[in-house]
């Protein structure tokens, strides 16, 4: 007679060291084998859309900055581009330049946190506190243009809160030469580690249909094995002015679209990101940062949808105008929450220690999920 | 020799015997385990680039004990939901089980707790026991991570004493001895009489030894790794996966039980490969004591070589822990079960061919 067993539910999160935040995963268990998983989220949802409707156009942005906390740059960044879409305004070019050369920093200094804090879910500790090392000079370089470190209110609609600092551009060269190096060492560490490479290659394939089909962008997408970047697909700002390339998985260590492939993205996105700043600051122009601010925000009846390459994603926002000075609708497509659909599907048939190692790999932020 | 030193000032066999037994942990166990946790934060600090503790003492000496103060303190938390009596013997079992390790380790030529002639095989059967206690601890929490992470502490325990049981018998075959006093005693002289280096005997066979005895020494150290629970083998802890597995309900002094346990065992394991493989207390060069003929002088010199040793190899495995990530559970048992054992048994096979030679 056959022994009967039945699956055991456990309660991943919200308090459990490795959710990222107070994500609660319902894990069904047969043994250390995943049959099912279910996402539950809402634990920080803070109301962010209803609070829009109360606020004027200019007040929303230090919200945007509470979404997608590790990349409060490219939330202002994006809104912003969708207000002024709205209005019709055009910001003079320096502006732009500085949005860029801000955002791309962000976007390494999400990515550092992403691989840091993965490389802490697989069990290695050192890589994480480099990465944080890393990252601390990023902040610092933000907390001397604006003089806030993690929640920065710096892009304004037409403009920026501040101009650069008149050393920006030197600390910005050197970071790039001291941390092109450093992208070596955490691939010695990190990347070509052999336990690193056996608990993350061939662990949660997402294929590339699949990906689609769940509206996946961003690194994961791009891992899955295409060339989708909204920096080049649909240039915003001053992207098409610049010269980098969009890495795709190869499945080097394993199959395409594995959590090896994923992480390994935001390794050479890094890179790109610097060669874009590298440009950037070589080709900025002088300029007024203040000047295009208008001085009162009253758009036109209307609607907008504006895009842009988050470091996590497609990060789109919805506004809708009803005249007023304050916005009527505005509605956020989230990279984080559209990812977090697809855990139950690429969670099944892995165990444990896996959905550490998947749910780290497509990087989410709590924050925005909830929003 | 210390039992008849103690049994000449008390008169009394039974204090004597009392004493012998809690030396160990009152001048060994609990002195090392403070150092050990200081070390840990230390090498972690030092390989992370930060500075680690700085304000307790000199360079945060004194950190681990205003720890142990701050662990005394706390509130002793039982859940509800736990089988009480299971849940309170659990960590006293863990400990017992470590401690009674140290029984018959040979720190020094005069001071080993017990000097039985199965040494060894005592050892292995000693921390064994730690299994029954982390399976108590992690059943009694009534608490899944608990028990998944007892489930695979147990297994991993047990699997990887096999390889660790090969290799202590090919030392057997080539020594005579499970008497770990007589092993050390015979590993005398110079580094080129350790084990690692082909034993005291010399000859073809010792050379021929040499590489087969690198691998015994490499998965002997492998194996004691997973046996501790430490990286790249900390998996019935990993905290990222199981919070903190069989010990996430324990607080207070239950909590600090298990902790000084873990250390303890981090050096039994690493005085098992000294005594195995490197001389255990014998040292390298020769006694300052022999030189200028002070005999007393020797037992200490071999107490401060025998934990030099292993402290070095404690240090080691911290050096492992902060650099390598974690495997996954079934990787461990491949790892175990397809590599390290069939490597034990080759050559358990190949050294017992050149000793019959």
């Amino acid at each position: 007679m056959a022994l009967k067993t039945e699956e055991m539910i456990l309660n991943m999160g919200p308090q459990h060291p490795s959710t990222h935040g107070v994500l609660r995963l319902e894990l069904e268990l047969e043994g250390e084998i995943i049959v099912g998983a279910k996402p539950h989220i809402g634990y920080l949802h803070r109301c962010f859309e209803k609070h829009c409707e109360a606020m004027n156009y200019s007040q929303v942005i230090p919200y945007t900055d509470r979404m997608d906390y590790l990349a409060s740059m490219y939330n202002e960044f994006g809104y912003v581009t969708a207000v002024e879409k709205l209005l019709g305004i055009q910001v003079p070019e320096r502006v732009e330049y500085i949005r860029v050369i801000m955002g791309e920093f962000q976007r390494i200094a999400s990515h550092l946190v992403a691989i840091g804090t993965y490389g802490l879910d697989i069990g290695a500790m050192t890589p994480f506190l480099y990465c944080f090392r890393d990252r601390e000079k990023i902040l610092s370089l933000f907390e001397q243009t604006c003089g806030a470190r993690l929640l920065y209110n710096y892009i304004w609609v037409g403009g920026l809160s501040h101009d650069l600092h008149p050393d920006f551009i030197h600390q910005a060269k050197e970071f790039i030469k001291y941390f092109r190096p450093k992208i070596k060492e955490l691939n010695d560490l990190l990347t070509k580690n052999k336990i690193f490479i056996d608990r993350t290659a061939n662990v949660g394939i997402l294929p590339l249909d699949l990906a689609i089909n769940y509206g996946i962008s961003g690194p994961n997408l791009r891992a899955s094995g295409f060339k989708w970047d909204i920096r080049k697909d649909d240039p915003y700002s001053v992207y098409h002015k610049f010269d980098f390339d969009i890495p795709i998985g190869q499945g080097a260590m394993g199959t395409v679209g594995d959590c090896w492939d994923r992480y390994y993205m935001r390794v050479l996105e890094m890179e790109e990101s610097l060669k874009i700043i590298e440009q950037a600051i070589e080709q900025i122009p002088e300029g007024d940062v203040t000047s295009a601010i208008p001085k009162r925000i009253k758009p036109a009846v209307g609607q907008v949808y504006s895009r842009v390459e988050n470091p996590r994603g497609e990060l789109g926002y919805f506004i809708i105008s009803d005249g007023t000075v304050n916005p009527f609708r505005v509605k956020v497509k989230g990279p984080s929450f559209v990812h977090l659909g697809i855990m139950n599907e690429l969670l099944k048939g892995y165990m444990i220690a896996d959905v550490i190692a998947i749910l780290g790999s497509i990087d989410i932020v709590l924050g925005e999920v909830d929003r | 020799m210390i039992y008849d030193f103690l049994f000449k000032i008390t008169d009394s066999n039974i204090i004597a015997s009392i004493i012998q037994s809690l030396l160990p942990l009152f001048i060994f166990i609990l002195p090392f385990a403070l150092f050990a946790v200081w070390l840990e934060r230390k090498v972690s600090a030092h390989m992370q680039d930060r500075l680690g503790p700085m304000r307790v003492g000199y360079h945060g000496a004194l950190q681990t004990i205003a720890d142990i103060l701050k662990l005394v303190q706390k509130e002793d938390i039982i859940p509800n939901e736990a089988d009480k009596p299971l849940f309170n013997i659990a960590p006293v079992l863990v400990f017992i089980g470590s401690y009674a390790v140290f029984a018959a380790i040979p720190f020094s030529g005069a001071f080993i707790g017990s000097n039985i002639d199965l040494g060894i095989i005592f050892i292995i059967a000693a921390s064994g026991f730690v299994v029954a206690g982390i399976l108590m601890a992690g059943w009694a929490s009534n608490n899944k991570y608990s028990l998944l992470g007892a489930m695979r502490s147990a297994a991993q325990i047990i699997s990887y004493e096999i390889p660790t049981v090969l290799v202590v018998l090919t030392i057997i075959m080539i020594t005579g001895t499970t008497n770990l006093q007589t092993l050390s005693e015979m590993q005398t002289g110079h580094f080129w009489n350790w084990m690692i280096l082909g034993g005291p005997k010399f000859g073809i066979a010792k050379f021929i030894f040499i590489p087969f005895m690198i691998i015994n020494f490499i998965i002997i150290y492998i194996s004691t790794l997973a046996e501790v629970n430490r990286t790249p083998f900390d998996i019935p802890e990993a905290e990222s996966e199981l919070v903190s597995g069989y010990h996430t309900e324990y607080s207070g002094m239950k909590f600090a039980m298990f902790f000084l346990a873990e250390y303890a065992n981090m050096f039994a394991v690493s005085a098992i490969v000294t005594a195995l493989f490197f001389g255990g207390y014998q040292s390298p060069v020769g006694y300052v004591g022999n030189l200028f003929g002070i005999h007393w002088l020797i037992p200490i010199e071999q107490f401060f070589w025998f934990t030099a040793k292993g402290i070095f190899f404690v240090f080691v495995q911290m050096w492992l822990r902060w650099t390598l990530p974690r495997l996954r559970v079934d990787q461990l048992m491949t790892a175990c079960w397809k590599y390290l054992i069939p490597i034990a048994f080759v050559n358990l096979i190949i050294i017992g061919l050149i000793t019959v030679l």
